[in-house]
Formats: C-alpha cells, structure tokens, sequence
C-alpha cells in the first residue's frame, strides 16, 4: 500500500513537473502508468487524469499569476469556446463518429508540431512587426511577459483571434467526447493560431484546462472513478511538481521548451491517426 | 502614439492587481485541498491502508462523504479533499468577475460571467447525461 503510494508521488511529481512547463494536462504520462504498470481499469485511470489535469492547472497558475506569465483576458476569452466546445461533445457522444475527430484533430497536432519545428528553425520566438490585429486590441488581449531566461520584458501582440477561437471550439469539442488533449490543442490554438510566444501560451494553458476538466471532474467524482487512495497521492506529488515546474519553465530558453514539445505533441497526434485509421 | 502607450500601461497595471488578487485566493484554494488531502493520506496510514469502507468503496453522495469525514474516516476526508481541488478553477472564475469589476473592465466581467453560466450548464448537464 505505502510502495502504491510512494509510486503514484512521484509519477504525479514528474507529471506535475513536465506538464507545468508544457502546459499539458499530463495525461500522456499518467493513463499509460496507471493502465499498462499497474494495472488499472481505464475508467480509473481516466478519473485520475482529470484530478491531475486541474492539480497541474491550480499548483501551476499560483506562479504564473503571480509572475505575470499568463495572459488572463486570453484565457477568459477562449475559455467561452473550450466549454461551449465541451458540453457539445458531451452531447454529441453517440452521434458523432469519434473516427473522424481522431484523424481530424491527429492531423491538427501533426501539423501544428511541423509548424514549430519551422519557429525552431528560424529562432525567432516573438513575432515583431505584425499589424495590429483589430480584434484583439478590441478585446485587450495584447500583453507581455517578463522572459526569467532573456531578463528582459517581451511585449508581443495576439494575431488571427476568430481562428483561435475556432481552433479553441474544436478542441473543447475533442477533449469532451475523446477525454484527451486537455492542453495539447490550447497550445497550438495560441502559438500556432493566434502565433502568442510559447510561455504565455503554456502558462495560458495551464489556467485554461483546470476550468475546462472542473466541469466534467464533478461527474466522474459522484460516479465513483476517482479512487482516492490513487488519485490523492498522485495529485500531492503533482501539486508539488507543478509549482517546481512553473518556475523552471520560467527560466528555461523558450527554445528549449519548444524542442520538448514538438516531439510530444507528434507523438500525441500520430498516437490519434493511428486510432482513427485503426477505427477509433 | 502616446495616448496608446498611456493606454497600454493602464491595461497593464489594472491586469496585475487582478492577478495578484487571483493568485492569492487561489493559493488559499489549493493549500486547504492540500492539507485536507494529506491528512486524509496520514489517516489511511495510521489506519493501516484500511479506508474506512469495504474494500473497492468510498463514499460518493454528499450525505455519505460528510458523515464519514465527521467520523474521521480516511476515504471520506480524502474525498473532501479532492472536491476542494476540483472546486479551485471555480473559484478562480467567480474571483475573476469579481477583480475585473473592482477594475471597472465591463466586458470582461461580461466574458467571464458567460464562461462561469456556461461552466454551471455543463456542471447540470454532465449529471443528467
């Protein structure tokens, strides 16, 4: 029982830690513990990736709020359509072929790593001289942040708002019917779409998915799938990751970031191809 | 220009005081699920990995939560716990209305109170399904 205990600490420690950098729920990291190490029924281990999203979320934001990393009227912006996006794909369980969305939102992620991997290449991390967009003036969603790696403060300007939006919509959409992408597709709806620098966009994310998981963490709470002798150790060691995490990403080169994500968030796109293609 | 950047730093200092009002309440949030959650685990320490229910249980109704947690029993306190968790990005919704009216920013107060009615539809909505 304390070996079970000790374990989920540090998977939740590592998966704290990793996804407060990346903005990802750590959902890649605990389902395939919890399922193919020890054991679990899916069920619970989906019960306890929704407690580790909104610890990672929660343990995370404190510094990001707190340093200014995040971009609060994005997040509130786009946290319309995440649950908006959510409770259709709640609905439309049944309805809609979740076939299609793999391969539609698998393409999306493999897309959106290409895409970085060009960023990477070009080594330029904050967009300068884009115009103004209209929008986003409107909506006073241009900000800056204070690079912790650069010392210095980046002011950068938020492009393409109605694709982030759409993209937001989708991705709501997608983690509400297939429980996955909890962070993978706020991330790229920023930095691919709306072409924010990577840390506000991880940080932004990690606000973002805590809202997004409460909702649907209410129903598998009352329905028996949190175990709580997994899912609380595991978010202790997650809290605690999380607020490691959210400093080191802060003092970390965005690039550096960047060339831990693309890899990830491949992987995560191919992994959802192949269930399309396989039939879901 | 000038105007603009006037503009700007208004934004910005409006933005940090709704943010450290934000992250304090939030801290708050987490710390008390936090230890609620830790003294549910030394409980089920003390009691030997027993949870106080048989085994492959725990209490899923509010009634039965809060009369195990009176009773002191390590399920039932871990429980409570997690719900304290779950409830943190909640609260960071209703505590953002709160900080953009103190900062008279109308539409976002507008935009936030549209996510939390949204998140409170989806809460009804995930029960009914």
């Amino acid at each position: 029982m304390i070996q079970t205990m000790l374990i989920m600490m540090a998977v939740g420690l590592f998966a704290g830690i990793a996804g407060a950098i990346l903005g990802l729920g750590g959902g890649i990291i605990i389902t395939p513990v919890l399922t193919l190490m020890m054991g679990l029924d899916i069920k619970y281990a989906i019960g306890a990736s929704i407690i580790a999203v909104i610890a990672t979320s929660s343990g995370s934001t404190i510094a990001y709020l707190r340093d200014e990393v995040l971009n609060l009227r994005v997040a509130m912006f786009l946290e319309i359509a995440t649950t908006i996006g959510g409770i259709s794909g709640a609905l439309l369980t049944g309805v809609l072929n979740p076939k299609y969305l793999y391969l539609l939102f698998g393409a999306l992620l493999v897309f959106s790593g290409w895409n970085m991997w060009r960023k990477l290449r070009r080594g330029q991390e904050v967009m300068t001289n884009v115009k103004p967009d209209r929008i986003a003036t409107k909506l006073k969603l241009n900000g800056s942040y204070f690079d912790k790696s650069e010392f210095k403060r980046v002011d950068y300007q938020v492009e393409d708002v109605p694709q982030g939006f759409l993209v937001m919509l989708g991705a709501g959409l997608a983690s509400g019917m297939l429980g996955i992408g909890s962070g993978a597709f706020k991330v790229t709806a920023m930095d691919t779409f709306m072409k924010m620098p990577l840390k506000p966009s991880s940080a932004t994310s990690n606000l973002m998915m805590g809202v997004t998981a409460a909702a649907s963490a209410t129903v598998y709470f009352f329905n028996g799938s949190i175990l709580p002798n997994i899912a609380v150790p595991l978010a202790l060691g997650i809290l605690v990751g999380a607020v490691i995490g959210s400093r080191v990403m802060q003092v970390l080169p965005a690039r550096v970031i960047r060339m831990i994500f693309i890899p990830v968030i491949l992987f995560i796109g191919l992994q959802m191809l192949y269930k399309g293609i396989i039939g879901g | 220009m000038d105007d603009q950047s006037h503009q700007n730093s208004a934004t910005e200092n409006e933005m940090e005081h709704i943010e450290i009002i934000i992250g304090r309440i939030l801290q708050i949030g987490v710390i008390i699920a936090a230890i609620v959650m830790l003294f549910g685990l030394i409980l089920l320490l003390i009691n030997g990995g027993n949870g106080g229910y048989p085994v492959g249980h725990q209490p899923t109704t509010i009634s039965s939560i809060l009369s195990g947690t009176v009773a002191l029993k390590p399920y039932a306190v871990m429980m409570v716990g997690m719900f304290c968790l779950i409830m943190t990005p909640v609260l960071r919704v209703v505590v953002s209305i709160y900080a953009f009216y103190k900062e008279h920013d109308t539409l976002y107060v507008w935009i936030t109170s549209i996510v939390l009615v949204i998140l409170c539809i989806s809460f009804v909505i995930g029960h009914t399904v």
